[in-house]
């Protein structure tokens, strides 16, 4: 227990430890969106005709929509012309070969991140590709990992090098006619990974992606695509930060997943965007976009939240369950502090027979701070055996914030069992008492029982991010309490 | 035309008639509510109080009005014999929507209370009813409070002062009675003073076999320390609407007891809104609802709790048949400051066809910290293993599906704080069960 209060104490001196930015020279297109903006950004990453054809037909049906409104948040208005939509930090020359061709500055980012980057800590046993800004700039692991046949690069490299298998399944999960951000991110992401699992093979190590916002006024509006094709396994994980700055920063991905026979994906987030300051100003807005399609039979996809970061959150990790007896998960540690606001949750959209969804979410809010619960489950008429459990508990910790749950259940077939649960309170006195009685400061006991309320969730995660979701959980709270 | 069209030139061409035969207090309301209502018009499906109701269909057939109050032929005394037996009711009749004066029950009102026709008593009482009238159901937020406000001519009124308390309970039955397609637009008050006690039980009937659209905005002001039960049970046929806003404010340290029952009906959307205004009130929100064919029952329930120490508990339970539809919503919502505040809410379903669509929505929306709130939401089906081991037993299929379903809303029914009703309703839902009470004809089954 000591440690761990050591450790907030030492957390919250040092503030918000991400928000440095790195000198590396950046290629920052006008701000502004526009036809030409996205013809440039196409003609930059040499994509093919079809992309680009693509990329207009979403432009041009953004601009028929309105950003929407039914999101429990306040956001203030967003003028989409003030936004570089690019920003590459590679430099002028062509991308290096090895590491001493690495940016070096580039290299210092992502050790003070504590990525693995270097083949030294091949111990880790991670394979990252790191994507700073908008082009991924470097994938370790490629070689092993090509081995087994499977394809992990960035978004980039894979339409230049698979443009066959980007074709097939980009846009299957999240179509640009799905939502606001997602035909934005449609028209404008500049990269991204890709990763491809081939038949029967079950990846050997954790895949993982590190996205960073850096330059200013930039948009981060990358592209993750990931198909498990039969029988093979996967787990990805992925962290988010982004540097200290005043103004706000727009932050809208997609992710698709697709899911074939019996093959079984884990997505795995740390998200810790830049959450503004104590008094609400700057932060990153996380407009995110993220679907899973259970596909194949037997298939099984779970996703796995921690968002600490971020001053607007809205997202909606769901998922698809088309085949007969797929199964998916979702488990979610949402925390809020200060004037953060978060809205997240999942759907699980049930059409295939048999089909189970679990859903556990667990939200924390404190300080002047709006944390939401919206999930639906929906079962569709000739679905089958459809079964769904659902619980989502919120902690409120000071009187001041707000914690709210909006769950839907549309069912449309008997044979389903849809089941939701969803508690509000704040911490428990006897269980206060409890701790103090036993001579458990306040706030220790507060650290614990908090800790103990997300366990479910953080059980979840992988080792190496479980450890980190901790350290930002405590991190996230501290001076919240007592 | 679109629907709201009709009612607006409605409104626009017999205003003048609407309040020749209406009070002054309601008639001072019209203009507000129809400057709102030519707004805002209709709310569509997008919008989230409405998404599963489509308001606008069913408003958009042309029925007819009685606005100039024409006589309905008709003594409810004599072709109405339902009265819950042993329970010793004063019986009222609000016929449409016109209060029936004839043979009032000869029981004895404690000295103070007013009952009776609103019309009249917004003539007779103008001070008081003017106090409460629209006080509650804010036209500018809702089309249907609009519309009702815009062409309610009458109703029902009663007013229980300070410390009364009206042993008996009061029976209200409100039957829809026209030979053409036919819209009532029904106004219900009720005011409790402090302390004082009243428990109403409001049946819904339908008398004839044509289109009927009703529309009810019933305001209840429950004072410190008062008690009032509040059932509704609803009895009518398929081709009825019933479209109904209930506002209730609760002072500090009232009870509040409502529960409403759909057993027959077309198509019902029932909204309550309760504010509980005042330290330590109390509400206890019960519904149920048994459909099948293609009956719709929508039960959209906000309770907001704005004071501290105040406890709410909500249980909706529904059985779906055929092609039915049912949809619950229910919002919870503490405002900053409401410490100490309990909330449950809990609903659960049962789909019995692979057709019956069940639609869940319950929020909470929570500003307070030392507040214990929850909220459960099933859908699902009967248990296998309990139907197996009935059937193990000896006991028919189903037999045993009707005991189960039976047991399942049974739930709702013990909330009932009316010994009498809670047997009656027993006997009634499991005829319901049976299809025995598929349409209530006059009531000459019950017996």
């Amino acid at each position: 227990m000591k440690k761990g209060n050591n450790l907030i104490k030492k957390f919250t001196k040092e503030k918000y430890k991400y928000g440095f930015t790195t000198d590396v020279h950046t290629d920052i297109i006008e701000k502004g969106l526009s036809e030409d903006v996205i013809r440039l950004i196409s003609f930059k990453k040499e994509e093919p005709e079809w992309l680009l054809e693509l990329r207009l037909k979403a432009y041009r049906h953004w601009l028929t929509l309105e950003m929407p409104t039914w999101a429990h948040l306040t956001i203030p208005e967003i003028d989409y012309q003030a936004i570089s939509y690019y920003a590459d930090p590679r430099q002028k020359k062509k991308g290096p070969k090895s590491i001493e061709e690495v940016d070096p500055e580039l290299l210092k980012t992502f050790n003070k991140l504590g990525i693995p980057l270097e083949e030294q800590l091949a111990l880790s046993g991670m394979a990252v590709d790191a994507v700073m800004d908008s082009v991924s700039v470097k994938t370790t692991f490629k070689e092993t990992l090509l081995d087994k046949g499977i394809i992990f690069c960035s978004f980039s490299e894979a339409v230049r090098e698979h443009p066959d298998l980007v074709r097939k399944y980009l846009g299957t999960v999240v179509g640009y006619r799905d939502n606001f951000f997602a035909a934005l991110n449609s028209a404008v992401f500049s990269d991204g990974s890709f990763v491809y699992i081939p038949k029967g093979v079950r990846c050997p190590m954790e895949l993982s992606t590190y996205f960073r916002i850096n330059a200013a006024n930039t948009g981060q509006f990358e592209r993750t695509l990931i198909v498990a094709d039969d029988d093979s396994y996967v787990s990805y994980l992925e962290g988010c930060t982004a540097p200290m700055r005043d103004e706000n920063q727009l932050h809208a991905a997609i992710v698709e997943i697709m899911v074939h026979d019996r093959a079984e994906v884990k997505y795995s987030t740390v998200q810790n965007w830049y959450p503004g300051d104590a008094e609400g100003k700057g932060g990153v807005f996380n407009f995110v976009t993220k679907r899973g399609n259970c596909k194949g039979v037997n298939s099984k996809l779970s996703w796995t939240q921690v968002e600490t970061g971020s001053a607007i959150t809205w997202k909606y990790p769901s998922c698809i369950l088309t085949g007969d007896n797929s199964s998916a998960e979702f488990y979610s540690v949402a925390v809020t502090n200060n004037y953060q606001q978060a809205d997240t949750g999942t759907k699980m959209i049930h059409l295939g027979n048999n089909t189970k969804s679990t859903i556990i979410s667990k939200g924390i809010s404190a300080g002047h701070s709006q944390n939401s619960y919206r999930g639906l489950v929906r079962v569709a008429e000739k679905t089958i055996g459809a079964r769904n459990y659902s619980q989502c508990d919120s902690l409120l910790l000071g009187d001041k914030c707000g914690a709210h749950t909006f769950p839907y259940m549309d069912v449309h077939n008997e044979t389903a069992v849809v089941e939701h649960e969803a508690t509000t309170s704040k911490i428990s006195e006897d269980q206060l008492f409890y701790c103090n009685q036993r001579g458990i400061k306040t706030e220790d006991a507060i650290g614990l029982i908090v800790n103990g309320y997300a366990k479910e969730v953080i059980n979840k995660l992988p080792m190496e991010f479980a450890v980190e979701a901790q350290k930002l959980l405590a991190v996230s709270l501290e001076g919240s309490v007592g | 035309m679109n629907p709201e069209q009709q009612y607006i030139d409605l409104f626009v061409r017999y205003e003048a008639m609407i309040c020749q035969h209406s009070a002054g207090v309601l008639n001072a309301q019209r203009a507000k509510a129809f400057a709102s209502f030519e707004q805002s018009g209709f709310p569509d499906k997008k919008q989230e109080q409405y998404k599963y109701t489509d308001i606008a269909k069913l408003f958009e057939p042309d029925y007819g009005l009685n606005l100039n109050r024409l006589d309905i032929p008709v003594n409810p005394h004599e072709v109405f014999k339902c009265d819950v037996p042993n329970m010793s009711t004063a019986l009222y009749f609000v016929v449409n929507d016109t209060f029936y004066k004839e043979q009032l029950p000869k029981s004895f009102l404690p000295e103070g209370v007013l009952l009776g026709s609103l019309k009249e008593m917004a003539e007779s009482h103008p001070d008081l009813v003017k106090n409460y009238y629209g006080q509650l159901a804010d036209s500018s937020k809702d089309a249907v409070t609009a519309v009702n406000t815009m062409f309610a001519q009458d109703g029902f009124f009663i007013y229980v002062p300070d410390w009364v308390v009206v042993e008996k309970p009061l029976q209200l039955i409100n039957i829809l009675r026209s030979t053409v397609d036919f819209m009532v637009n029904r106004r219900v008050l009720i005011v409790l003073g402090k302390g004082a006690q009243l428990r109403l039980l409001v049946c819904d009937h339908t008398m004839d076999d044509v289109n009927f659209l009703a529309t009810q905005v019933c305001e209840v002001y429950a004072g410190e320390g008062s008690v009032l039960d509040l059932y509704e049970m609803e009895e009518t046929n398929m081709s009825s609407t019933r479209i109904s806003n209930m506002y209730v404010r609760q002072e500090a340290d009232s009870n509040v007891l409502i529960n409403g029952v759909t057993l027959t009906n077309g198509s019902t959307r029932n909204r309550t809104e309760v504010v509980l205004a005042g330290k330590g009130a109390e509400i206890s929100l019960n519904g149920m609802a048994i459909a099948d064919k293609d009956q719709h029952v929508d039960n959209s329930t906000f309770i907001d709790h704005a004071a501290s120490d105040c406890t709410s508990t909500e249980l909706f339970k529904y059985v779906l048949d055929d092609e039915s539809t049912g949809a619950f919503a229910g919002k919870v919502l503490v405002r900053p400051g409401a410490q100490k505040t309990s909330s449950q809410q809990t609903n659960r379903n049962l789909c019995a066809t692979r057709k019956a669509r069940m639609f869940t929505q319950p929020q909470l929306e929570i500003y307070a910290d030392d507040v214990k709130c929850s909220h459960g939401a099933t859908v699902g089906q009967l248990d296998e293993t309990s139907l197996f081991y009935m059937r193990s037993r000896g006991i028919p299929e189903r037999e045993a599906r009707l005991l189960l379903m039976f047991a399942f809303v049974n739930e709702v029914i013990d909330n009932i704080r009316i010994d009498a009703l809670r047997e009656r309703l027993h006997l009634l839902v499991e005829k319901r069960f049976r299809g025995e009470l598929n349409r209530c004809k006059g009531c000459e089954n019950c017996k």
